[in-house]
């Protein structure tokens, strides 16, 4: 079989079942498809157990799959081990070796590579450039700072020139602030040496932030594969729009389905709602309305004779750029909503006040009908 | 005014009391003091006592007498005394040397199996201490000797014709002596061998190594720190031994540990023996020192 040469890495049907310890089988990986193109930002996105770090694993060569197959430029990995894979990882924990100074945890990929000498001293003191930190070779990893650590588990890598850098909540263990730098570096860093890099995150922002596609993983299953706009603007799941952003959900029955267009008969809601079809749907069946905070309108009066509904305001929060807002529309159904503060007041009748009575405006455009789980 | 003794012991005591109560260091030293008693009065008292008694002679009828002289340390110099000595730094070290080859494939097999099996199997090693050591050391005359289990398998396996002499050979005291002194060296190359991180050697494939370089790049210098403490552990107390090539080495294996033993109990020389201790000891001493630096005995490598 010959794959198409602008992958990078391919999972053909990939099953991996590990045995459980306690008896039986644990399937960390079920049947996933997907293919990641060269040069790609790629993430496997997901919760913890969802099957990402197994999967990355499985394209380094610790693991081996059950079933189907792994393919690396083109070339079915089957048994290969990890030391004749074209692929370098950057560990959760780092793993720098503690008894080697940094230079020489950055020389160690070339000299399993035999590559002479003057070579190695070149090439180590270029990745150390890179990643800015070309002062610290005589140390030892424990005299760095973790954020330093990070980057030397980097350069350490990608000295190797991998055709694939696999990577595993690299900033995983780093405080938020250097964290967010470190996601616009690596972004940066990506972009400058063209690697097609695979990232394994359960951080959807951070996903959102770096990744060109992101694969949205949950119990061992792909669920989603889009780029950030269309993973959080169109989720084609109840599970992706709850873990990819925040969300509001309402729960009903389909009533009638006109091309994208689907009404809904709410269940705790006298009325119907119209919104945007998301997957599969068919008359009758139980789905989940998802309306992002952000994307619902706040009015004194209905806009138009549909999707509209009155409510009450239960708390407001001012939080600077937004002024967050809950409503009740009734004892069951609450909804949060986020108002952009786009004009400058200090009058108070602008940020709303708890017990006001208001309507609820929901565009079409911005309702997502989706399969309820 | 003067006070009487006892107000002035119970003045004292106070004092001490609210010493105690005041200085954190104070109260230190009184946590340690039962142990430090102990150690002055069981072990640097008897060792200030064999230095003394290394620098007397030996009277006429096995008591010491008190003239100052260097005599039993120029007597060590005797050709005979240096080759007991050189005989007993050889067995040592080989002991020691065995023990790190024969213990480590066994202390990284323990490390590397499941959780649940690593303790039954420490288990297993511990186990022959249950025992008494000169009766574990009969068995392996029972083993051993002309007439024994080993000897009898292999002749009635048609292997050999004529007995093997192994017992009352140096090779006998060696086998023994490895037998005995394996554990220590096991206990602790397996505790360093447990703290590699699995992710360390996943690292190393990674990166290109095979696993016999990855074992030589990272396993091995990892597991240094526990090679080290091993060999200590092994390489003083062999110094010393005396029982094995007593029971097991007929009279070709003198260590020093005999010699002293024998100075003691048979000769009854306690000068000499002082001194030969003296020299066991620095000795021991000096082989640990250079080998510890040697090794590389940082600080970064027992962490």
């Amino acid at each position: 079989m010959v794959s198409d040469p602008q992958f990078a890495v391919e999972m053909r049907n990939v099953v991996k079942r590990f045995p459980n310890p306690g008896g039986g089988e644990v399937v960390a990986v079920d049947h996933v498809s997907l293919k990641i193109q060269n040069g790609e930002f790629f993430s496997l996105l997901g919760p913890s157990g969802c099957g990402k770090t197994t999967s990355l694993r499985l394209m380094a060569g610790f693991e081996w799959p059950t079933d189907g197959d792994i393919l690396i430029k083109e070339q079915i990995m089957g048994r290969t081990p990890p030391y004749l894979r074209p692929v370098n990882t950057v560990f959760q924990s780092y793993a720098l070796f503690q008894h080697m100074t940094v230079a020489q945890n950055v020389a160690f990929g070339l000299e399993m590579e035999h590559v002479s000498k003057p070579e190695i001293k070149r090439r180590v003191g270029e990745a150390m450039e890179m990643v800015q930190l070309g002062k610290l070779g005589a140390r030892k990893p424990k005299q760095l700072s973790g954020g330093q650590q990070q980057r030397i588990a980097l350069a350490r890598a990608l000295v190797k020139r991998p055709a694939v850098l696999l990577l595993d909540e690299p900033l995983g263990a780093l405080d938020l602030k250097l964290r967010k730098e470190m996601q616009l570096e690596l972004k940066l860093l990506q972009a400058q040496v063209g690697i097609t890099f695979v990232y394994v995150t359960h951080d959807q922002e951070e996903a959102l932030t770096m990744s060109n596609r992101i694969a949205v993983m949950d119990k061992g299953n792909v669920l989603q594969i889009g780029s950030p706009v269309e993973i959080y603007e169109r989720p084609n799941c109840q599970f992706v729009a709850d873990f990819i952003g925040e969300t509001n959900f309402i729960f009903g029955k389909v009533s009638s389905i006109d091309g994208d267009r689907v009404t809904v008969q709410l269940e705790n809601i006298s009325g119907e709602l119209v919104g945007m079809c998301q997957g599969e749907l068919s008359i009758g069946m139980k789905v989940a309305v998802s309306i992002r905070p952000e994307k619902i309108r706040l009015a004194e009066k209905p806009a138009f004779d549909y999707n509209c509904f009155p409510g009450r305001v239960v708390t407001t929060a001012y939080i600077g750029s937004d002024t967050r807002v809950i409503v009740d529309l009734n004892e069951k159904t609450r909804l949060r909503i986020w108002e952009q503060n786009k004009i400058s007041t200090l009058d108070p009748s602008v940020y709303y006040s708890t017990g006001q009575e208001i309507w609820v405006v929901l565009f079409p455009d911005n309702v997502l009908i989706l399969p309820a789980m | 005014m003067s006070t009487t003794p006892e107000k002035g012991s119970r003045n004292f005591v106070a004092a001490v009391l609210s010493r105690l109560r005041e200085d954190p260091s104070a109260q230190g030293l009184a946590l340690v003091s039962p142990t430090l008693l102990y150690l002055l009065i069981f072990m640097i008292l008897p060792l200030i006592m064999v230095v003394v008694i290394s620098f007397l002679s030996r009277g006429t009828y096995g008591d010491i007498e008190f003239n100052l002289n260097l005599g039993n340390y120029v007597r060590l110099i005797d050709p005979l005394y240096l080759r007991v000595l050189s005989y007993s730094i050889k067995t040592a070290a080989l002991t020691t040397i065995i023990t790190i080859l024969v213990g480590y494939p066994l202390a990284y097999y323990i490390a590397r199996v499941p959780a649940r099996q690593r303790s039954r199997l420490l288990f297993l090693i511990l186990v022959p201490f249950w025992t008494n050591f000169i009766i574990r050391i009969y068995a392996w005359i029972m083993i051993l000797r002309t007439e024994g289990i080993l000897n009898n398998l292999l002749a009635s396996l048609g292997i050999i014709n004529t007995p093997l002499y192994i017992l009352y050979t140096p090779l006998a005291v060696q086998i023994a002596m490895v037998y005995e002194f394996l554990p220590f060296m096991v206990l602790p190359l397996y505790t360093s061998l447990e703290k590699i991180e699995n992710a360390q050697l996943e690292a190393a494939a990674d990166l290109g190594a095979r696993p016999w370089r990855a074992f030589l790049r990272v396993t091995l210098p990892l597991s240094i720190p526990g090679m080290i403490a091993g060999s200590i552990l092994v390489f003083i107390p062999a110094m010393g031994m005396f029982v094995v090539p007593d029971l097991m080495g007929g009279a070709k294996s003198v260590l020093i540990g005999n010699l002293i033993r024998n100075q003691f109990l048979t000769a009854r020389d306690w000068p000499f023996g002082s001194a030969a201790s003296m020299l066991l000891l620095l000795l021991t001493l000096a082989v640990t020192l250079i080998y510890t630096r040697k090794a590389g005995f940082g600080e970064d490598l027992l962490v």
